[in-house]
């Protein structure tokens, strides 16, 4: 474990061990809050702030802690930075708060999380897992907003609503919208859509690796014609 | 229940999935041609774009896969989808939305699953809850059988609504469209109005609604002509129809002011059409005879349930759907016991 570069971290964070679209971890706060990409950012950035704090804490006292109560204690670890979080939230961004509702509290029960705890940060050092735990939140967080964007798009024809909520009052000319004719699917900004949308994104993500794969097989055949035949 | 062992020959004429899909789409068309007559050429319209939009989408498909189109198209189920989608959404439905619903018809619900023989879901009705859901407005905006229409549009007029979405000169929709019998009989009740008070509304014919009751009939003489040429069986149309009738008749015995007869039931809406034409999609629901007496009989009770106390005014899309869920349960526990063996899911 402890060769593991930076790199593969990222890339493994962002892409080839995303949380949502390959682990396909905490997918009920995924699918329930993505009606619109200001809420997906929202609820991604909450996770992502508790997730590298949980995974500092949680690699600093990876010596301490007995191996038989470490689950409880990741889990009291956890809590207490949902809870933090949570406060905060409520003093600062009030209306997205409101929002967000009970999937503030719940991402204690984001799966994505314990997970990271348990797999990475309870095994590497304070740094490793910093960056694990960075990048893991915002390949989570990049799945949110883009799943956010494409369900608010067709669902409302609009991009970014309520952006003030979020970045104050002069965030309101971040929100892009097709115009009041713009008549969207409603389906898509309800569960099913969620689900849908879901499903193509992991798709499309199959479908990219598959691509790449065939392409890094065809390189290495022309590179080495001799070895192949 | 039992049912005969059926000994070999099995095989005792040659047929196919083309075959079996051309008996359906006949027995679609005088229905087909019926609504064509009572709810204006929107029908027609509605149902060329749609095949049109199916045969595109097939064909991308297979130019995707790399397979061959001409097979796929030929084998008709995608324009049997077509059809079908076509009959159930209102005559004046924009164009787009046709297009939106045929599409994820054929591309999302039938082929990302495999393609004919792999879906899961009836794809016809999934793209009609799709629309539902998201356009209620357009969904449910029907236009009245000619004989109560007081403003029928021409050919080119219904052209215009469907691809301009302008009304011709001096109409509003409120003047164009009108509640179907089902829409009636729900306000109506909702009103505390009693059914015989209802039935007199201009809407209700002798068993269903005006016009609605012919082409349900014709659906009914339409599925007779599948089962005569075997392309279904008797199972899921009668247990569909007995199960609805079943519930219509008890809740109508107990307190036949706010719950219509089972006649109406049975003859209004899509009722004959779900049962002989949408329920029995061979793919989508159980295989074993025994599951799919309990699958249909579920659809028409489910029907029912939704038609009286559920927020929309027809249920076929939703208990079919529903039912297609239950599909693969029904069969894992209604198959047929092999000889030697204890009984089905024990082996």
């Amino acid at each position: 474990m402890s060769d593991i570069t930076y790199r593969q971290l990222i890339r493994d964070g962002l892409w080839n061990n995303n949380a949502a679209l390959v682990a396909l971890l905490g997918l009920c706060p995924l699918l329930a809050v993505t009606n619109t990409a200001i809420n997906g950012l929202g609820l991604g950035i909450a996770t992502t702030v508790v997730l590298v704090l949980s995974n500092i804490t949680v690699s600093l006292i990876r010596n301490i802690v007995r191996n038989e109560i470490r689950l409880p204690v990741f889990v009291l670890v956890i809590a207490s930075f949902v809870t933090a979080v949570e406060l905060s939230m409520n003093a600062w961004f009030f209306e997205l708060y409101k929002i967000l509702g009970i999937f503030i509290p719940l991402i204690v029960t984001n799966c994505a999380i314990i997970g990271r705890a348990e797999a990475f940060a309870s095994k590497n050092n304070l740094v490793k897992s910093t960056v694990d735990g960075l990048a893991m939140g915002i390949g989570f967080t990049l799945v949110l907003v883009a799943l956010g964007a494409m369900r608010e798009f067709i669902g409302m024809g609009t991009l970014f609503t309520q952006a003030h909520l979020m970045f104050g009052e002069a965030a309101r000319g971040l929100t892009f919208s097709m115009g009041d004719n713009f008549q969207g699917a409603l389906l898509a900004i309800l569960p099913p859509g969620a689900f849908i949308a879901l499903g193509l994104m992991l798709a499309m993500k199959n479908w990219i690796d598959q691509r790449n794969e065939e392409r890094a097989k065809q390189a290495a055949l022309e590179e080495e014609p001799e070895a192949a035949a | 229940m039992q049912f005969p062992t059926i000994t070999s020959p099995h095989t005792d004429r040659p047929n196919s999935v083309q075959k079996a899909m051309l008996w359906v789409v006949l027995a679609l068309i005088p229905g087909a041609l019926a609504m064509i007559w009572f709810f204006g050429w929107g029908i027609l319209i509605n149902m060329v774009l749609a095949i049109a939009t199916a045969i595109a989408c097939e064909a991308l498909v297979m130019k995707l896969r790399d397979r061959q189109v001409k097979p796929v198209i030929m084998d008709l189920s995608a324009i049997l989808t077509a059809m079908l989608f076509a009959i159930a959404v209102p005559p004046l439905l924009p164009w787009w939305l046709t297009v939106i619903g045929v599409a994820f018809a054929i591309l999302l619900v039938k082929q990302m699953y495999g393609g004919l023989g792999y879906n899961v879901f009836n794809p016809a009705m999934a793209a009609y809850v799709l629309l539902l859901i998201s356009y209620p407005v357009q969904m449910t905006s029907w236009l009245p059988p000619v004989m109560l229409n007081e403003n029928p549009l021409t050919f080119a007029q219904t052209l215009g609504v469907i691809f301009g979405g302008a009304l011709p000169n001096g109409l509003t929709w409120d003047a164009v469209t009108m509640a179907t019998p089902l829409d009636t009989m729900r306000t109506g009740l909702s009103l505390n109005q009693t059914v015989t008070e209802i039935s007199s509304s201009p809407v209700l014919g002798e068993f269903g609604g005006k016009g609605w009751e012919i082409v349900a009939g014709l659906y009914l003489l339409g599925g007779l002509f599948m089962l005569y040429k075997k392309a279904i069986t008797w199972h899921i149309p009668v247990s569909t129809l007995a199960g609805l009738a079943v519930m219509a008749f008890l809740f109508n015995i107990i307190d036949g002011d706010a719950y219509p007869l089972t006649s109406f039931h049975i003859f209004s809406g899509a009722t004959m059409l779900g049962a002989f034409f949408i329920a029995t999609d061979p793919v989508s629901a159980p295989g074993t005879r025994k599951g799919q007496l309990y699958y249909g009989a579920s659809i028409g009770v489910l029907i029912y349930i939704i038609r009286t106390w559920g927020g929309y005014p027809d249920a076929i899309a939703f208990s079919v759907l529903l039912m297609n869920m239950a599909a693969p349960t029904i069969e894992f526990f209604t198959r047929p016991r092999t000889f030697g063996h204890r009984g089905a899911g024990h082996d």
